[in-house]
């Protein structure tokens, strides 16, 4: 029982992280039709830019890796203050990491989406794998190709519970940030006038675009949004698993997309359910069953939703029309 | 002079070709880097144009096509590592006994891999567009994580000691079968039947085309060809690793077929010469070379997003269904040689009536 409840929450703080990297798929399909390969690759930019930040802000902790070249480079960069790990460390990085990628995820956006924007969504599909492709590359080159360890935000500790499950407190951090990411996501989509027009978009884009909205604002917006959560997965992550490198966002980012897919693609609240589905299904394979087959769960979940519900757990039945 | 008979001396001049260059690239006169990414190109148009005949020449958008290779590379290694080198002795054991021993092991292969595709394909192809793509691109990445398990062919470790058969003719007769297969899958009524199906499905069905048949056949003949495409690199480099079937492999052949243009055989062929040597080409960058490679991939999309000679059908259909259905007989299609024009249409490749 306790080793349950302590896979449960696992699952749901990995889960979690799922459902952040899933919103970004869901809500770019939802506006463009487009299933943007590179989001997994955002998130790996978010966690690396975290990485920079802790060593540039002068995270205590951070300074074993801060001897090494590009370490000192984000130091001088950014002063090289001295910051004691804490709750508000961890915060302040997470957020600068989503700010960048936000501005990532635009500039993606303008110059590799919009000009094929008007080609056919084949021609988009392609170019997102090359924009997965150059981040990945281009992040072996600048980053460099060897995993590097994530410093410590805050203190990680055990907490007993009862009935003798431990639970680790870096994974109720992240579910709580996760969850307050959510409803801030939730908040601006359907409480504010560019979450009314992000709707509108997903809609029906030619009739968003007669009533007057700058669809192409609001989709550059959506990017941003998207990119800001898969920087703040990214971070999250690597406070969970401090073992960060170019390549991590591939697997994740195929996860997180199928995650979007179950709960219904274009669907907000679909591509949360679907991320805690995953997680929880993921670890429990991984706790009971065969670890080794833990990267074939999620696929095969994929297939069986597609077969017999293509649409997703929450997603509307479309109509064809003739 | 019958039409047979003209058929047969062109086969048998093309045999006798390939046996000429077989010899003579195996004598040292040319580099063997140059033949080594000339029969990879091989490799790679068979791989190119198998998959043109499903995501090209009938609309249906796969990408698990390094699945089926790996189905077909793996069990013809299994064949050959267990039984290739005795058959090959009894038949001498020299240079013939292992052409035919890698004959052998190109058709199991073929066959296993056009098997996994209908078991693939019954299912999923009720599927369309978007979701199709990301069944097999399920599909793909399940068929990586069982070759991970199955110890009996190595399993993560890989599974090395395969014969090394670097047969020039094989890998050749392979890719100009696999064209010729299309070519005239293409120019058939059962082509006709297959086109119809990607210029709109639902009059295909309403002129009594069997559309589910069709497609689950289209697929299992790629598959099996994707197959025999596999069994050629198993035996190319006597090691195979199922890393090298993720789904990224799936998505160099899709990247061939689209540069080269969708439902276009030349260019899927060019496309797969192009991408086979673009990354040898820029090996003098080191490091940025596949930076340059993906920056490369974008500029294209941008600037020539029908591919190299691509049919614009194909594309149009995919912007047709991206409008969910909705009518409009006056927007520009992919074609327009002029992108500004395009731009300035209020048409744009989304939305459309309903929101899916």
């Amino acid at each position: 029982m306790s080793t349950f409840l302590q896979q449960l929450i696992n699952g749901i703080s990995l889960g979690a992280i799922y459902s952040l990297i899933a919103l970004g798929y869901t809500m770019v399909y939802g506006v463009l039709k487009l299933i943007n390969f590179a989001h997994g690759d955002v998130y790996m930019v978010g966690a690396f830019m975290g990485f920079y930040l802790a060593n540039g802000l002068g995270v205590r902790g951070a300074q074993m890796i801060g001897a090494s070249a590009d370490g000192l480079i984000a130091r001088g960069l950014l002063g090289g203050g001295t910051l004691e790990p804490s709750l508000i460390t961890a915060l302040v990085v997470m957020l600068l990491a989503m700010a960048i990628c936000a501005a990532v995820g635009v500039v993606i956006e303008r110059f590799a989406y919009r000009p094929v924007r008007k080609y056919s969504r084949l021609t988009a599909l392609i170019t997102a794998i090359g924009v997965s492709l150059l981040l990945e590359n281009g992040g072996q080159v600048v980053f460099g190709a060897e995993p590097k360890f994530f410093p410590e935000l805050f203190g990680k500790r055990n907490i007993e519970l009862f009935g003798g499950a431990s639970i680790n407190s870096a994974d109720i951090v992240v579910l709580l940030i996760a969850l307050v990411l959510m409803i801030a996501l939730q908040l601006i989509v359907y409480r504010t006038k560019t979450g009314r027009a992000m709707r509108a978009v997903s809609f029906n884009l030619q009739s968003a675009k007669l009533m007057g909205i700058n669809t192409d604002h609001i989709i550059a917006f959506t990017f941003a949004l998207g990119s800001a959560l898969a920087a703040a997965a990214g971070v999250l992550v690597a406070i969970r698993i401090p073992r960060i490198d170019p390549l991590m966002g591939i697997l994740v980012g195929l996860k997180a997309f199928v995650a979007a897919v179950l709960g219904g693609i274009g669907n907000i609240p679909g591509a949360m359910l679907g991320g805690l589905l995953i997680g929880i299904t993921e670890t429990m394979v991984v706790g009971y069953l065969n670890p080794t087959y833990k990267d074939a769960v999620a696929f095969a979940i994929l297939i069986l939703i597609l077969l017999f519900r293509p649409s997703g757990l929450l997603g509307t039945v479309a109509q064809e029309k003739v | 002079m019958p039409r047979y008979l003209r058929n047969l001396i062109i086969a048998l001049v093309v045999i006798a070709a390939l046996i000429g260059l077989d010899f003579v690239f195996q004598g040292r006169m040319i580099s063997p880097y140059f033949v080594r990414i000339l029969m990879l190109s091989g490799i790679a148009i068979t791989l190119a144009v198998s998959l043109n005949l499903i995501n090209g020449f009938t609309g249906q958008f796969s990408i698990g096509h390094a699945g089926f290779m790996a189905v077909g590379a793996y069990s013809s290694a299994y064949f050959s590592v267990n039984y290739g080198v005795n058959f090959a002795n009894s038949l001498g054991g020299g240079k013939l006994g292992w052409v035919v021993a890698l004959g052998i092991a190109t058709l199991i292969g073929a066959v296993a891999a056009g098997i996994a595709g209908l078991a693939v394909g019954i299912p999923s192809l009720r599927l369309r567009g978007d979701y199709l793509a990301i069944v097999t691109l399920g599909f793909g990445q399940i068929i990586v994580v069982f070759l991970n398990n199955i110890e009996a062919i190595g399993g993560a470790r890989g599974y090395s000691g395969i014969p090394i058969v670097k047969s020039f003719f094989w890998i050749f007769l392979i890719a100009i079968l696999t064209i010729v297969i299309v070519y005239n899958i293409v120019n058939s009524a059962f082509g006709r039947a297959l086109i119809s199906i990607r210029e709109d499905e639902l009059a295909a069905e309403a002129m009594g085309v069997n559309t589910t048949r069709y497609k689950v056949m289209a697929f299992a003949i790629s598959s099996a060809l994707a197959g025999a495409g596999g069994v050629l690199l198993a035996h190319f480099d006597g090691y195979l690793n199922p890393k090298s079937f993720e789904f990224i492999k799936s998505f160099e052949i899709l990247i061939m077929i689209i540069l080269g243009g969708l439902g276009s055989i030349v260019g899927s062929v060019l496309g797969a010469i192009l991408l086979t040597v673009l990354p040898e080409a820029l090996r003098g960058f080191a490091e940025y070379r596949m930076v340059i490679y993906s920056l490369l991939l974008i500029i294209l999309m941008i600037t020539r997003p029908q591919g190299l000679l691509g049919s614009t059908a194909a594309l149009k259909n995919w912007r047709k269904r991206s409008k969910g259905g909705a009518k409009s007989p006056t927007s520009p299609t992919a074609k327009s040689p002029n992108p500004t024009t395009a731009a300035t249409q209020p048409d744009g490749p989304i939305g459309g009536e309903n929101p899916q």
